[in-house]
């Protein structure tokens, strides 16, 4: 009964904690709608140079100032938000479908294939991220399909491992014995018995690996390994402006912020929807 | 006489996951005189372990005490801060967990751990300390108590592990030692020598206790008087031998009518019925198979076994031996490895692949916890119209109807249907479970344990289930525990599996008359009688020999190197065969054989 | 020892090895699919026939897939790592003048990191749900979820460019006194260290207060044993492997940390020297740094695991 229990919550902490509650899924929900829409809602053209001085500190009208060209920050990063966010989004997508796909068959299918397959990825996970990043960019070349899948590909082997581990603790559980003992398909277990009990764990877990891909993508995009120019996102919006940072420019410092705003809300988002425990033992 | 420990009006305050802050002890008061023990009884929930902590001032992470007081001796418990707390612990009173394997730290050796409190309170020196250490291990009847310090606990069988934990609890003769649940853990005839230990310990120390159980019959052993719980209150306070006699609340009364269950009439008495099940020369396991048809790692060996059309077969035997494995061999989730199945006079295939749907229908499995056996996503409605549909290929309103018969069949509310079994009571999901299983109109129902995860109350309700669908439907059922009262109350014949081989089979009635197998009959008179002598009378105790772990040797007899009667050069070369005896009682050993 | 832990530790070993022989055939097989040619993409367009087919056959392009796969696997284990399609000069050579940096560099982080880390996730373990433990819950979660980058730019902002404690840059070769070591390294270390911690705080933490969970902790108690001989006696032995795990996979973590702080500070690490080969795409000099880097990941798994398996009671004595 006491492990079911968790200790009192008062006083400041707990309105911090509730407030944060409701902001942390709000800054999610803005930067997913910068991310269809920003290109459309930013105060000025993108890519347009404005009358302005190079590196311009934040004003009236440049909110979070200007950048090596001139161009408006706040209008480049809402329009970022498309690359970060969409590019970030597809390839968790693609690597936790993937990984649900690959880790519900390992677990219902058992024997050489589960063997085969989980030999195989576990293998790749022995890989750095940020180095198979380097390697792949190196090999492909860096166009946004690409980095796409690169971004899947990084991330599906720990995406498996968890599922499958998710997945195979229900498939050990009597209600899927029973199904079996009934005589049911191997796709109907699946899909019937234990997809539905990993719902939970697989959102958590999409969570944190669209973290990680966000920080990734902005890392390679830092390294001018991501997107290319003209494109942009907050990792290529850093680059370009480092020269920035000896005048302590907030061209370089705000698309950070805003990579920053958008993996710490998703994380705390996750936290207060899973629990806290979710995330440990996540690779 | 001033009582040794008071307690007046306790109260302790959990907060849910969700958050709540919930009373879970509310108001509890109760007394116990130096050298007495005070038995606290309850399902669980009734908040018995949380009391006896509470004795120690300790709340498990997330409760706490939030009022009324304790008192040990002059000592007030409840207004100690943490230092007093600590000199208290371990040196006035002391503690024996359920569970050795978990409360032995499994990085230190066993003495060091034994003598640690001795030495936190500077109560001796570690010479001193160690030499009364072994000195509590022989009182113990603990083997090899000069060495058996020097091991680690994983090296340490759990019989001996919970013996060993007592002598770390008295090694600072305290004032007060409380137990909680410390045989539950342990199978029936290892229990039976640690009472043993116990109760000896306790008379020779005259130890004042708190004995914390949800077993009657065992607590009747130990305890000079009963608190009965339930959610969090008492239910009525009485010595052992008034309550086991004469309870006067209503819920003790249903505690002591679960705890010796009541015979159920059997609908079929003809042994000789035509039978449905056979099993013959079945061997099964995990691993890859030999050429001669043996698994890696066999779990059963050479099993024979049938039942009569409509009758009950229980097999018993302690966690190990292979008695869930019989289960998923028949229904085809352990395809075995040699032997066949037959199920009304048809071969089946070992795997589920390689039976028809009829064959899997006419089989099913109904399993223990029924929290795992429930998939907690799918309503009642689907769980147990799902084999409608699938075997009867059922829809819409037949369907619904159908659902709602068996609901009403296994005594359920017509209400649960849409709900999902995270709603439901344990022993409303178990009855789902049942439910479940009936959907597919088996000929043999095989039920695993179904009883042994609810609280006695509940499982007795479910045993007047089973009998009434006996006797309603006819069906034949295999009915698997480790809990002998339980199969003496629903079945027609016994079935003793030892390390995976039948040692004996009997008919109910045999139980109590006639001469076992020296496994079946330790067994037998392993389990505690609910009357206050039973631990002086019985014997079993003496039928066995300490020590080394059951194996399963495929020279000799499994149960040699247990068993008093063995005889060295024949009962550990060749294995036993099975015989028939008088009482329709067969069994596998020599000696029996021999007189 | 006794022969089962042998047997264990041999097979890690052997694990390890085969782990880095499938990692070096995934490099080789990533960076040989490339849809171009490369002795083409070498010369440029204009460049004649007779002019590829000759680079073609020096690199041993016109050689059978697995011959070549062969060939430089074979190479890769005598340390040939071929020449630099860039300058010419051998990989081996340039790798080994910038090795030594990268290595001074992640080993001040990890003496810095490690007792900061264990310190940090023990005392919030022990203190579990106090403020401290949410706070220092809190931190962790924003350090992990923020970019290395924004801590190495705001790092440079505050100290060199608002404070002028230490120069933005990283420039070895002035180390004349502590104090020019001290301003060499710091904002790296300092950027490098504040990203692992928080891992490895975090990891310690889990372990520790899982153990700290366990009944035998709960029995420790009910003997009257005070919070330091519990934490210090019982609980801590029983998570070393777990604490091991916590900190090799952490320090897991500097290799790729290290790619992003070698180059916002200009720092002449190996690190640096493959995301100039990435630019390039000096396909040899990307092979090896690959290489170097996965074994060293598989280097600190496997003694994670070593520590692991020595540290287990059970396995010690049996």
């Amino acid at each position: 009964m006491s492990s079911t229990t968790i200790p009192a919550r008062r006083g400041p902490m707990a309105i911090l904690a509730r407030t944060g509650r409701m902001i942390m899924p709000a800054i999610v929900l803005f930067w997913l709608a910068m991310a269809f829409f920003g290109y459309w809602v930013a105060p000025y053209d993108p890519a347009g140079i404005q009358d302005a001085d190079l590196f311009e500190g934040m004003s009236r009208k440049f909110w979070l100032g200007t950048d090596y060209f001139g161009r408006d920050m706040l209008s480049r990063i809402v329009a970022g938000a498309r690359y970060t966010v969409g590019i970030s989004l597809m390839a968790t997508s693609l690597a936790v479908a993937s990984g649900v796909l690959l880790g519900l068959a390992a677990s219902a299918i058992g024997g050489f294939f589960d063997a085969a397959v989980s030999r195989f990825l576990d293998a790749l996970i022995s890989i750095p991220s940020k180095m198979f990043g380097l390697v792949l960019v190196a090999a492909f070349g860096a166009s946004i399909p690409v980095l796409v899948m690169t971004l899947a590909v990084i991330y599906l082997p720990g995406c498996y491992r968890i599922n499958r581990s998710v997945a195979v603790n229900v498939a050990a559980l009597d209600f899927v014995a029973v199904a079996r003992a009934r005589g049911e398909s191997t796709l109907y277990i699946m899909l019937r018995e234990i997809l539905p009990n990993m719902i939970g764990p697989v959102l958590a877990d999409f969570g944190l690996r669209f973290i990680y891909v966000v920080l990734l993508l902005s890392s390679l995009s830092f390294l001018g390994l991501g997107v290319q120019p003209p494109q942009a996102d907050w990792g290529s919006l850093v680059r370009e402006n480092m020269p920035g940072l000896p005048y302590g420019a907030p061209a370089v410092i705000m698309p950070a912020i805003a990579i920053a705003s958008l993996t710490i809300a998703v994380n705390l988002t996750i936290d207060s929807v899973f629990g806290r425990h979710t995330r440990e033992g996540v690779r | 006489m001033e009582p040794l420990i008071d307690i007046r009006d306790l109260r302790i305050r959990a907060r849910t996951a969700e958050g709540q802050d919930i009373e879970i002890v509310k108001g509890v008061s109760f007394s116990v005189r130096r050298g007495e023990v005070m038995g606290l009884i309850g399902e669980s929930g009734s908040g018995k372990t949380t009391i006896a902590l509470a004795t120690m001032g300790y709340a498990r992470y997330g409760c706490r005490i939030a009022g009324g007081t304790i008192r040990i001796g002059d000592i007030a418990v409840t207004s100690l801060d943490e230092k007093g707390l600590q000199q208290l612990r371990g040196q006035k009173i002391a503690y024996i967990a359920q569970s050795a394997a978990a409360s032995f730290n499994p990085s230190r050796p066993i003495m060091a751990q034994v003598i640690e409190s001795a030495l936190i309170h500077g109560l001796m020196g570690e010479a001193a300390a160690r030499e009364k250490a072994i000195s509590l291990f022989r009182a113990m009847a603990i083997p090899q108590p000069e060495t058996i310090g020097n091991r680690y606990p994983h090296q340490v069988s759990g019989g001996q592990l919970q013996r060993l934990m007592a002598a770390m609890a008295l090694i600072t003769d305290p004032d007060v030692v409380i137990f909680d649940e410390p045989t539950t853990a342990l199978d029936v005839t290892t229990q039976i020598e640690v009472l043993k230990a116990f109760k000896e310990a306790i008379r020779d120390r005259n130890t004042t206790g708190i004995y914390v159980t949800h077993d009657l019959a065992v607590i009747a052993q130990i305890a000079d008087s009963i608190t009965v719980l339930r959610h969090g209150e008492v239910q009525e306070i009485a010595t052992t031998s008034q309550l086991i006699s004469n309870p006067r609340h209503e819920y003790s009364q249903k505690l002591l009518a679960a705890a010796e269950p009541a015979l159920r009439p059997s609908p079929v008495t003809d042994r000789q019925a035509r039978p449905l099940l056979r099993v013959s020369g079945m061997s099964a396991g995990y691993g890859l198979t030999g050429k001669d048809g043996m698994p890696a790692v066999p779990v059963l060996r050479d099993i024979d076994l049938t039942i009569g059309r409509g009758r009950a077969l229980g097999v018993i035997g302690e966690s190990g031996c292979g008695k869930s494995t019989l289960a998923r061999v028949i229904a085809g989730l352990t395809p075995a490895s040699r032997g066949t199945v037959t199920l009304d006079g048809i071969d089946l295939a070992p795997g589920i692949a390689g039976r028809s749907r009829e064959q899997l229908r006419e089989i099913q499995l109904v399993f223990q916890m029924a929290d795992t056996a429930l998939n907690p996503k799918v309503t009642i409605d689907e769980i147990i119209g799902r084999p409608l549909t699938f075997f009867f290929g059922m829809k819409g309103a037949a369907r619904d109807r159908r659902v709602r018969e068996l609901l009403d069949l296994t005594r359920l509310p017509a209400t649960v249907q849409h709900r999902f079994p995270g709603d439901l009571s344990g022993g409303q999901k178990q009855r789902v479970n049942f439910a479940r299983a009936l959907a597919a109109q088996p000929k043999l129902l095989l039920c695993d344990e179904v009883t042994s995860a609810l609280d006695t109350v509940v499982a007795a309700a479910i045993l007047d289930l089973m009998a009434e669908l006996r006797r309603e439907l006819g069906l034949t059922t295999m009915f698997i525990s480790h809990d002998l009262k339980t199969i003496r109350a629903i079945c027609d014949d016994i079935m003793v599996l030892y390390s995976g081989r039948v040692v004996e089979t009997m008919p109910a009635a045999a139980l109590e008359t006639g001469r076992h197998h020296p496994y079946a009959g330790l067994l037998l008179g392993s389990v505690p009688a609910l009357r206050t002598d039973w631990l002086e009378s019985t014997e079993a105790a003496s039928l066995q020999v300490q020590g080394v772990p059951p194996a399963l040797s495929s020279g000799g007899c499994a149960f040699f190197p247990r068993c008093t009667l063995a005889e060295p050069g024949r009962c550990n070369t060749e294995v036993p065969p099975f015989r028939d005896y008088p009482g329709g009682i067969g069994a596998a050993c020599f000696r029996l054989a021999a007189e | 020892m006794n022969a089962t832990i042998g047997r264990l530790l041999l097979t890690r070993l052997v694990a390890a090895i085969l782990t880095l022989w499938f990692v070096a055939t995934v490099v080789f097989v990533i960076t040989n699919l490339l849809p171009g040619d490369v002795a083409q993409e070498l010369l440029g367009q204009s460049a004649t026939p007779e002019a590829v087919a000759g680079l073609r056959k020096a690199l041993g392009l016109d050689l059978p897939p697995w011959q070549r796969y062969l060939e430089w696997l074979w190479k890769m284990v005598q340390g040939d790592a071929g020449r630099s399609l860039v300058n010419g000069s051998p990989v081996a050579a340039l790798i080994g003048s910038r090795l030594g940096n990268s290595l001074i560099l992640a080993g001040i982080t990890a003496l810095v990191a490690v007792p900061v880390a264990l310190v940090l996730g023990i005392t919030a373990a022990v203190h579990r749900g106090s403020v401290y433990d949410r706070v220092v819950g809190a931190g962790t979660v924003l350090a992990v979820s923020v970019p290395e980058f924004l801590v190495a730019s705001a790092a440079v902002l505050v100290f060199a460019v608002q404070l002028r404690w230490v120069p933005a840059l990283s420039q070895l070769g002035r180390l004349e006194t502590v104090l020019d070591v001290v301003r060499t390294f710091a904002l790296p270390v300092l950027t490098l260290t504040f990203v692992i911690v928080a891992q490895m705080a975090r990891m310690t933490r889990a372990a520790l207060v899982d153990v700290l969970s366990s009944s035998y902790i709960e029995m420790a108690r009910l003997k009257g044993a005070g919070q330091a001989r519990i934490v210090v006696w019982h609980a801590l032995p029983n998570a070393i492997g777990p604490i091991a795990n916590a900190i090799a996979f952490s320090l897991s973590f500097l290799l790729g940390g290290v790619i992003i702080v070698e180059t916002i500070f200009n720092y002449p690490g190996i690190a640096k020297l493959m995301v100039d080969g990435v630019s390039t795409r000096d396909l040899p000099l990307v092979q090896a740094c690959a290489m170097l880097f996965c074994g060293a990941y598989l280097l600190l798994v496997t003694m994670a695991d070593v520590a692991a398996i020595l540290a287990n009671p059970r396995l010690r004595h049996r």
